[in-house]
């Protein structure tokens, strides 16, 4: 956090500001914030939320431990490559639709059936979640993309 | 998803299993695997033909968008299946030849990839229904020839070639579709069978002229001709299988299967007829000439293509009469069954000749007229293929290229007893041009023989010459076979082959019953056009040392590649120049032009048209939205009043969720939601980007009153306000959101309408936003690591 607003140009900061509150705060927020995404996600097509909404959640919650910690560290925490998952977010939401298409029915008609499950009882599957899911990861991957690419960080 | 859609599918999804598999094949040619799936295609397609033979149609369809008619429909009639049986069988061939010919050295995955493409594009051209799936997949070719031709793409000329193919054929494509888009409008269909059975309705039009002239644009670039054919000498850049393959056997037939396809429909036009005729028998008679003095082999041979195409293409000029004057006319159908076979031998020779060139390339390491000699007995075989072949080209018996271009001279000479248009008024001369022409193929043929195997050898070549390698000389040798057995039996293809796909050219049921023989008769003028073309020609080719100096005068600045080129380049000097004056590097210019266009626009729509505002009828607003203006008003003045890049941040940011407390009190979460999250995520990449901004200076700069940027943000804001006003005053339309409602449930299953538009019912859109997305990141990639890059060096220069 020091760092990151030193580089902004304040830098009076050192001598108020003490990384261990955030740093540690963050370490919780940050779980908090990416349940909370997912739950949206899955949510979405009942009540508020979504595919953009969660990734952009998502991808804030990575930025979270960016500002407490520095770019080597988060990497070492959550070892994931942007470019894998913007490639595999896009490869989804085309593939869906293109696939229903080889089964007939007019391009990007979605499907849907009913299923029993143990113990949430009866559970919709639903094509758009597919689709859902490669919004997500696209819109996460290239958020966090830009963030790191612009901080400068990544390389 | 029939066979037949799988099988015009099949070489695009083998595409994507070479793209995967070629970098782990390294020592078997990957043309092996390639080979079999033209050959498949082939081997299906011939099993259709008996069917199609007794006047079958195969109608299948696949929906698409069945909303707005945009369904991929596929239609086997005898012109469709004759196009797919050449693009598969001469693509089996190529792919064979192609193996011996390029050497896994090369980049084999790209080529075979591309080729696919093609291929997969190729078929979809002749045997779909849909004119807009047709010009989807004409639009294919174009790009699969242009990766073809740019293949060696270190090689400049490489680039110019497909350089210009790519705006030639893309400028004919996009005029086609034109054309297409009118036909729909006159028609209220895609599909090629309605719009055949409306032909009244097109014939009434007043658009139809217009539609010709595009679709004929469409053709003619496609197909190189006059004046659009100089694409085709600089795209024999391409390697030489592409050259036989796309350049001569198929992807330039397109052209000739557009006009074909719509005979039934614009044959009554006289502007059809005229300009088809007319273009083809110039075409015929202008690259036939410039073909005699090219030094390059293939230059020779693609010249020759454009004429022989020329030809082909006047033809279904002649053809069209029989549509319009009723088919019975049994003197112009010969017309259309002699372009029928003609498609069919020129694949055959052209094929196999385009192929010897590639051996001689392979064998003597050059393909240049004048380095090239005396090869009869040392490359025998090469030298009965091309014997057969060229004799075949300049219309010597018995090879099925004096059948053909006995019946192309039969129906010039038919014209003088047409009864439409001024045609009978100007008949003499279309046989004058037609056997002009034809003396000069046969010139170039006899050249292409007797300078390249009789006489001296020139000592001159790269390489010892020597025979090639049997694998090499398989697909010219079945060509030449080919070339050979159409020659003297050529009733085998009239009755499965040439009938029925002249019946389709035609629109016509009743049988044809053609018997294609080689002696027509003492009376018959055709017979006396070609004694006179053999005499003159060969006189011609024994002097030309005295003639041939009239090449000289055709100076460079006079020709159409010199037109061409300095069209380009003016065009770009034009547009830097432009460039240069409206575009000075500041943002806050740019946003005065767009801005200052929107205000104009919306001043002159008020004056014109007047703005009706009621002013009832409105919400009302309770204390927390004017608390939140108020806060987006102060937020406003202090960045624009602050001199802390910091606070500047942290005040947009406020703006951002005033926003979404705005969104969340109109009762619309999701936006809400998003907005939260959005401006999280970029006050986050403010802060971050301050870190590549220069450092603060001490100058300081009282802002200057700038007249013209007060009067455009203020015009903005009006103009904003007031069409936000009339917008809600006048309910044109039913508000869409009530056919949500109802279906979001059964449809879609799902209860938030929104999130069920974003990804259901407008799924697409998200689709392609998502892409936008993705491609923006990948972009901004790119860019970030050129920018680090430099920086890197140039902090390295001053350190």
């Amino acid at each position: 956090m020091k760092s990151t607003l030193k580089r902004a140009g304040y830098s009076k900061v050192q001598r108020q500001m003490n990384d261990v509150f955030i740093q540690f705060t963050s370490k919780v927020i940050f779980l908090i914030i990416l349940l909370f995404s997912v739950n949206l996600f899955l949510a979405g097509h009942y009540t508020p939320g979504g595919g953009f909404v969660g990734g952009l959640l998502a991808a804030s919650a990575i930025i979270l431990l960016l500002m407490a910690y520095d770019y080597e560290t988060v990497k070492k925490m959550i070892p994931v490559n942007f470019h894998l998952m913007i490639s595999l977010g896009l490869a989804l939401a085309i593939v869906v639709p293109t696939l229903l298409f080889f089964f007939g029915v007019p391009f990007f008609t979605h499907q849907h059936t009913y299923v029993t499950m143990p113990v949430f009882g009866e559970v919709a599957l639903h094509t758009a979640v597919i689709f859902d899911v490669g919004v997500f990861l696209t819109v996460a991957g290239t958020s966090l993309l830009i963030v790191t690419l612009v901080g400068g960080t990544e390389k | 998803m029939t066979l037949i859609h799988l099988a015009i599918f099949l070489p695009v999804i083998a595409a994507v299993a070479i793209a995967i598999i070629y970098r782990y094949v390294k020592d078997v040619h990957l043309g092996w695997f390639v080979l079999p799936i033209p050959t498949v295609i082939v081997a299906y397609l011939f099993s259709l033909i008996p069917s199609i033979a007794n006047n079958q149609v195969f109608h299948h369809t696949l929906n698409l968008m069945p909303r707005i008619g945009l369904n991929f429909d596929v239609y086997i009639d005898g012109l469709g299946l004759l196009f797919a049986i050449l693009i598969s069988g001469i693509g089996a061939l190529v792919v064979l030849y192609s193996i011996s010919y390029l050497s896994k050295e090369e980049e084999l995955g790209n080529f075979y990839v591309y080729l696919l493409i093609f291929m997969t594009a190729m078929l979809g051209v002749v045997l779909s229904d849909n004119i807009l799936m047709l010009y989807f997949f004409w639009e294919l070719t174009s790009i699969s020839s242009f990766l073809l031709i740019a293949f060696w793409f270190t090689k400049e000329k490489s680039i110019y070639g497909a350089q210009k193919s790519m705006l030639i054929t893309f400028f004919g494509g996009f005029m086609m579709l034109g054309g297409f888009i009118i036909l729909y409008i006159i028609t209220d269909t895609f599909s090629i069978r309605e719009i055949i059975a409306n032909v009244d309705l097109i014939m009434a039009s007043p658009l139809t002229p217009i539609a010709v002239v595009l679709v004929l644009l469409g053709a003619f670039t496609k197909s190189a001709q006059f004046p659009f054919y100089i694409w085709l000498p600089d795209a024999m850049e391409a390697p030489t299988p592409v050259s036989a393959y796309l350049h001569s056997a198929t992807m330039v037939k397109a052209g000739l299967y557009l006009v074909a396809r719509f005979t039934p429909v614009f044959a009554f036009s006289e502007l059809w007829v005229w300009l088809i005729l007319v273009v083809g028998l110039v075409t015929l008679l202008w690259a036939s000439f410039n073909a005699v003095k090219q030094d390059d082999l293939k230059g020779i041979l693609a010249f020759s293509t454009v004429s022989q195409l020329g030809m082909i293409m006047s033809l279904l000029g002649v053809g069209a009469l029989a549509v319009a004057t009723g088919a019975d006319e049994q003197i112009f159908t010969v017309a259309v069954v002699a372009a029928v076979f003609h498609i069919i031998n020129h694949a055959t020779f052209k094929g196999a000749l385009f192929m010897v060139a590639g051996i001689l390339d392979h064998e003597t390491g050059t393909r240049s007229m004048r380095k090239l000699g005396g090869l009869m007995t040392l490359m025998p075989i090469t030298f009965t293929m091309t014997l057969i072949t060229a004799l075949s080209m300049a219309g010597i018996p018995p090879f099925n290229g004096f059948l053909s271009k006995e019946l192309f001279l039969e129906a010039m000479f038919e014209i003088s007893n047409a009864n439409f248009s001024a045609l009978a008024d100007w008949s003499v001369l279309f046989p004058i041009l037609a056997i002009a022409g034809s003396i000069f193929t046969f010139i170039y043929s006899i050249k292409l023989i007797h300078g390249i195997f009789f006489g001296e050898r020139t000592h001159e070549t790269p390489k010892e010459p020597h025979e090639a390698p049997k694998l090499l000389l398989a697909s010219p040798i079945i060509l030449s076979a080919l070339v050979v057995i159409f020659g003297l039996f050529p009733n085998i293809l009239s009755g499965t082959i040439i009938d029925p796909a002249a019946m389709s050219i035609l629109g016509t049921e009743t049988a044809l019953n053609t018997e294609i023989s080689h002696w027509h008769g003492w009376n018959n003028p055709a017979l006396w056009a070609t004694v006179a073309i053999v005499v003159i020609g060969t006189a011609l080719y024994i002097f030309r040392n005295s003639w041939m100096f009239i090449y000289e005068y055709h100076k460079e600045q006079f020709t159409l590649n010199h037109l061409y080129d300095q069209g380009l380049i003016y065009s770009q000097l034009g547009s830097a120049k432009a460039e240069e004056n409206v575009m000075t590097g500041f943002l806050r210019d740019y946003m005065v032009y767009i801005f200052g266009f929107f205000v104009i626009f919306g001043i002159v729509t008020t004056f014109y048209t007047g703005l009706p505002i009621t002013f009832g009828d409105f919400a009302d607003v309770g204390i927390q939205d004017m608390a939140l203006v108020l806060i987006i008003l102060v937020s406003l003045a202090i960045i624009m009043m602050t001199r802390s890049r910091m606070v500047s941040i942290i005040m947009l940011g406020a703006i951002g969720f005033s926003v979404a407390l705005f969104f969340a009190f109109f009762r619309a979460p999701d936006l809400a939601l998003t907005q939260l999250a959005i401006e999280t995520v970029t006050t986050t990449l403010f802060l971050v980007c301050f870190y590549h901004l220069p450092k603060k200076s001490k100058h300081e700069e009282s802002i200057k009153f700038k007249f013209t940027n007060f009067i455009v943000s203020v015009g903005v804001g009006a103009i904003v306000i007031l069409f936000g006003l009339a917008a809600y005053s006048n309910r044109l339309f039913d508000s869409i959101s009530q056919y949500h409602i109802d279906h979001v449930y059964d449809l879609a299953a799902g209860g938030n309408m929104v999130n069920v538009i974003l990804v259901d019912f407008r799924g697409y859109d998200t689709l392609f936003e998502t892409l936008v997305f993705g491609i923006a990141g990948i972009g901004i990639y790119a860019l970030m690591k050129a920018k680090v890059s430099r920086k890197d060096d140039e902090n390295e220069e001053h350190a």
